[in-house]
């Protein structure tokens, strides 16, 4: 008999009660073939012998003792760094539905000892508060029947578009265009834009199959979708491909792939979509990107002219420059005149009651193409737990605000706004987007949904795997390590952008439908939008219903 | 839905005879009120010169006559007409109606002032007018001051309004009338909220809902242009778009179309003035319309105008025989008000015309939106 006070316990030492998954296992299916031990990204599983007592009294013979039975089985560790993220990898490689993880309903003492080594906890994902936003609540409230049939989505023709890029007042735009002046430049864009995700936080597969998706909704399908690359650069062929075109190339503080970039100008068969300038992003304000070293492949290396295998942290702020009015100002007209003046330039900040004040700067610098607006629900590959919990501002009210403060000055249409940050983070995709659009936005990015509907990407706002900042991520898509990303087929990818943007542009036409609007993107159409919540309609300014 | 008829006519008639003619169309309104704008317009009582302003409204007390009077004598419009209509009050639902205001002033001196200036002046003076009225409880009400123009606007059942007005006793004629039945929407039964919506010479009605409203309005009202308030009815938006396109852009009335269902991008592709026209929706791309609408205008110079929405879902025509011509909402209105013509020559705007009644009323004028137009400035 083992004495209890024997058992060596450290403040750490926790139970698989302790931990956010529990893995169940049952031995009645098991073939034990090893496939879930194998797959699991952080080796919680293992295969282990176990020998099981079984007391024996035979009453006849007098005669008393034990007998052992030995069997094989899965058991899960419970050490911090090899807990069970919950993916699920263990039950789709298993043959028989014998394994898989279930969420721990109690409280998890786990969460108090993440930070290991004097490191606060660091993950991808987004803020994990699960549970319906203030975007899903939205309805579509003003439905045209009183003097009028409703449209049908299926049989009229819907102009789903929207524009990119800094909008003249049209007086000014007759005297421009009049005196053969220079006149920005726009794009017709579909309002749904693939938000930032560099090429090195992405696989190069999933980044492939997104390009392909994005490159066949445009030639194929007809809807203009562009997406954006993230800090990092852009792989050299496709910087010189005619794909260039529906790529924002983003610039950020650590000016990652700029060199890249600039070389290629002379090279590039078509102009980029726009220019991204990176100042925040709304799942981590304050920090730069982050790209840990063993995501730092060799290509990744060569494309961001630095060492291979090396962290790669961003400055929280673009160091060259003094403050954000005059940073702005500044790499917005540097920016413009390295593309001729002829690809819109726009900032991205994080949602912050400060937004107003940038905008009201932008709205004074004729070359600003837009603004973007990124809220606390946004997702990142790596950040601080803190950062992406509880830092910001959510994107509703904030992109509400800056729209409201336009439309005050009669500047809502020159500068247009997009934002980001829990758009579909339930699933509502289109809704959610279109609540945005509706509440003034011009247009919507959407990354992690992205990631989720087109990659399979395993992530939820409860925990779930949410480990892309460590290069394992199980299905491919936010890992440079060949063995993870070959899980994942470009040409799959490829075939869900297409999926899911086909049915955004269905499920838009079904929500402008009943409005009555087809003709043009109902961007500030407040009055079709209600919510059942008095204070959330009061500081949106729509209607409250219920 | 609301009821529209406009007749245009060389021979000067009575706004009567259009609502007559509305009747047939009755099944398409509840009543609930007529709006009236005359153009071309003739007293018996009195020698009319086209240039001499007219002021239309109501004055719903003693007290808000008197404050007019003091008000217009203080600025230095002297009355030169009050005519006074034959009111059987008994016809009229409302009861706070103390006069109905259709008064013509002596042009003032405008003392050096541009013509610009001195519309901005006359629409000033409306516009106190009414604020007037509004800071009173309502007890004045004014629909338009402007040279040639006189608007009627009353709650109630047309034919029963024209009777209870007595504007069957011919002694107001025009050349062109526009008129609307209205069917009370979504704002309320307010009398600024009544078809046609006039500013500065423009007048338009329509049918149909905008459902683009509230964008719109927000980006008019933004433009902080005097005169771009209101917004009683969500169809008075396209009464200033118009203003805006022809006299703050300066633009040609063919720009109108463009503007608020301006063609798709592959359309403009192939457009002779397809660059400029790309830039102009994008930059007027809150004015953009919705519809479903049948948007019908009349401009100072008797001009008249047809337009559809993009999806072209309300029913809109115009018939008529050259001398005169009508538009309607419904054919049996064109049938009522021109029954005289060829009906071959009928004909239904689809979603890319403008259909003009020149000051000439020789023929109709059809601009289709692929059409090149002449743009003096800015081509
Ligand atoms: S759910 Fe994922 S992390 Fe957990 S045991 Fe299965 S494979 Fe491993
Ligand atoms: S599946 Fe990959 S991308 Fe998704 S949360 Fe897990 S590690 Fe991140």
């Amino acid at each position: 008999m083992v004495s209890v006070r024997s058992i060596y316990t450290t403040p750490s030492s926790l139970t698989y009660s302790d931990l956010p998954w529990i893995i169940q296992h049952r031995e009645d299916r098991c073939t034990l073939c090893g496939h879930c031990t194998s797959v699991c990204p952080v080796q919680a599983i293992y295969l282990t012998y176990r020998r099981q007592r079984m007391p024996k009294l035979d009453i006849l013979q007098k005669k008393r003792g034990n007998e052992y039975r030995h069997f094989v089985g899965i058991r899960q560790r419970t050490n911090i760094e090899k807990k069970c993220i919950g993916c699920g990898m263990c039950s789709m490689v298993c043959p028989n539905e014998a394994i898989g993880p279930v969420p721990n309903p109690n409280e998890q003492r786990a969460i108090f000892h993440l930070n290991q080594k004097g490191e606060a906890w660091k993950r991808g994902g987004r803020r994990n508060m699960p549970g319906r936003t203030t975007l899903d609540r939205i309805v579509f409230d003003r439905i045209s029947m009183l003097t009028d049939p409703a449209l049908d989505a299926g049989r009229h023709e819907f102009n789903l578009n929207t524009i990119l890029g800094r909008i003249l007042p049209p007086e000014e735009y007759i005297r421009r265009h009049t005196a053969g002046e220079w006149i920005p430049p726009t794009r017709e864009i579909f309002p749904f834009v693939i938000g930032s995700m560099s090429f090195g936080a992405l696989s190069p597969n999933m980044w492939l199959g997104l390009l392909q998706g994005v490159a066949y909704c445009n030639e194929v399908l007809g809807i203009p979708v562009v997406m954006a690359t993230g800090e990092g650069g852009c792989p050299p062929w496709v910087l010189k491909s005619p794909f260039l075109k529906y790529i924002i190339l983003q610039i950020a503080s650590g000016y990652f792939g700029w060199d890249e970039i600039i070389r290629a100008i002379p090279e590039m068969q078509c102009d980029p979509a726009a220019i991204e300038i990176k100042y925040g992003q709304g799942a981590k304000p304050g920090d730069g990107g982050l790209l840990m070293w063993f995501k730092v492949s060799k290509l990744i290396a060569r494309l961001r002219g630095v060492p291979e295998g090396v962290d790669l942290p961003s400055p929280p702020v673009h160091q060259t420059l003094y403050s954000i009015e005059e940073s702005v100002m500044k790499m917005i007209q540097t920016m413009s005149m390295a593309f001729g003046f002829r690809v819109p330039v726009y900032p991205k900040i994080s949602g912050s009651t400060s937004a107003k004040s940038v905008l009201n700067n932008l709205v004074r610098n004729p070359y600003a193409g837009g603004m973007l607006i990124d809220g606390i629900d946004g997702g990142t590959g790596a950040a601080y737990n803190i950062s992406l919990d509880a830092t910001g501002h959510p994107i509703a009210s904030c992109l509400r605000e800056c729209y409201l403060d336009l439309v005050a000055q009669g500047r809502q249409n020159e500068i247009p706004l997009f934002a980001a940050g829990g758009i579909g983070k339930n699933g509502n995709v289109t809704q959610n987007g279109m609540a945005l659009i509706m509440l003034g936005a011009s247009g919507v990015h959407i990354g992690k949904y992205i990631m989720q509907a087109t990659g399979g990407c395993l992530g939820n706002e409860m925990g779930r795997c949410n480990v892309c900042n460590t290069g394992i991520c199980p299905k491919g898509i936010t890992s440079q390590n060949e063995k993870l990303f070959r899980r994942l087929d470009p040409d799959d990818v490829a075939q869900r952008v297409a999926d899911v943007f086909m049915s955004i542009r269905t499920e838009m036409k079904k929500i402008m439908a009943p409005l009555g609007r087809s003709q043009s993107l109902p961007i500030g159409m407040s009055d079709a939008l209600g919510i059942n919540d008095a204070d959330a309609a009061k500081r949106l300014q729509i209607r409250y219903i219920c | 839905m609301c009821r529209l008829a406009l007749k245009s006519a060389d021979t000067p008639f009575s706004p009567y005879e259009i609502l007559t003619a509305m009747e047939a169309m009755q099944e398409g309104y509840d009543g609930s009120g007529l709006g009236l704008l005359l153009r071309g317009v003739g007293f018996t009582d009195f020698n009319y010169q086209p240039d001499q302003i007219i002021l239309s409204g109501i004055a719903h007390t003693e007290a808000a006559l008197q404050r007019l009077n003091s008000f217009m004598g203080a600025r230095g419009y002297e009355l030169k007409y009050d005519h006074a209509m034959e009111v059987d009050s008994s016809l009229i639902e409302a009861r706070d109606r103390f006069k109905y205001l259709i008064r013509v002033y002596k042009v003032p001196n405008r003392d050096g002032l541009s013509r610009d200036q001195f519309e901005d002046q006359l629409m000033q003076t409306r516009l106190t007018l009414r604020k007037d009225g509004e800071d009173h409880g309502g007890d004045l009400t004014v629909f338009s001051f402007w040279p040639d123009v006189i608007m009627i606007k009353e709650v109630g059942w047309p034919l029963q309004i024209g009777n209870g007005l007595g504007l069957n006793d011919n002694r107001i004629k025009a050349r062109v009338i526009m008129a609307q039945g209205r069917q009370n929407t979504n704002y309320g039964i307010n009398l600024y909220a009544c078809h046609p919506f006039f500013i500065q010479g423009i007048s338009t009605m329509t049918n149909g809902e905008n459902t683009a409203f509230v964008p719109i309005k927000e980006w008019l009202i933004g433009k902080n242009i005097p005169g771009y308030t209101g917004y009683q009815s969500d169809s008075e938006v396209f009464t200033h778009i118009l203003h805006y396109v022809t006299r703050k852009l300066h633009l040609p009335l063919a720009a109108y179309k463009h503007i608020i269902t301006p063609l798709k991008t592959e359309e403009l592709d192939v457009h002779p003035q397809g660059d400029f026209l790309k830039g102009l929706r994008t930059s007027c791309r809150r004015l953009i319309i919705d519809g479903p609408n049948a948007v019908i205008a009349t401009l100072a110079d008797e001009t008249c105008m047809l337009v559809m929405d993009h999806k072209k879902m309300r029913p809109a025509t115009v018939g008529g025989k050259p001398g005169v011509w009508a538009i309607a909402s419904e054919m049996c209105g064109i049938e009522a008000i021109v029954p005289d013509r060829d009906t071959s020559l009928d004909f239904q705007p689809m979603r890319e015309h403008t259909v003009i009644i020149p000051p000439d009323r020789k023929e109709l004028v059809i601009w289709s939106q692929s059409d090149p137009f002449t743009l003096p400035q800015a081509a």
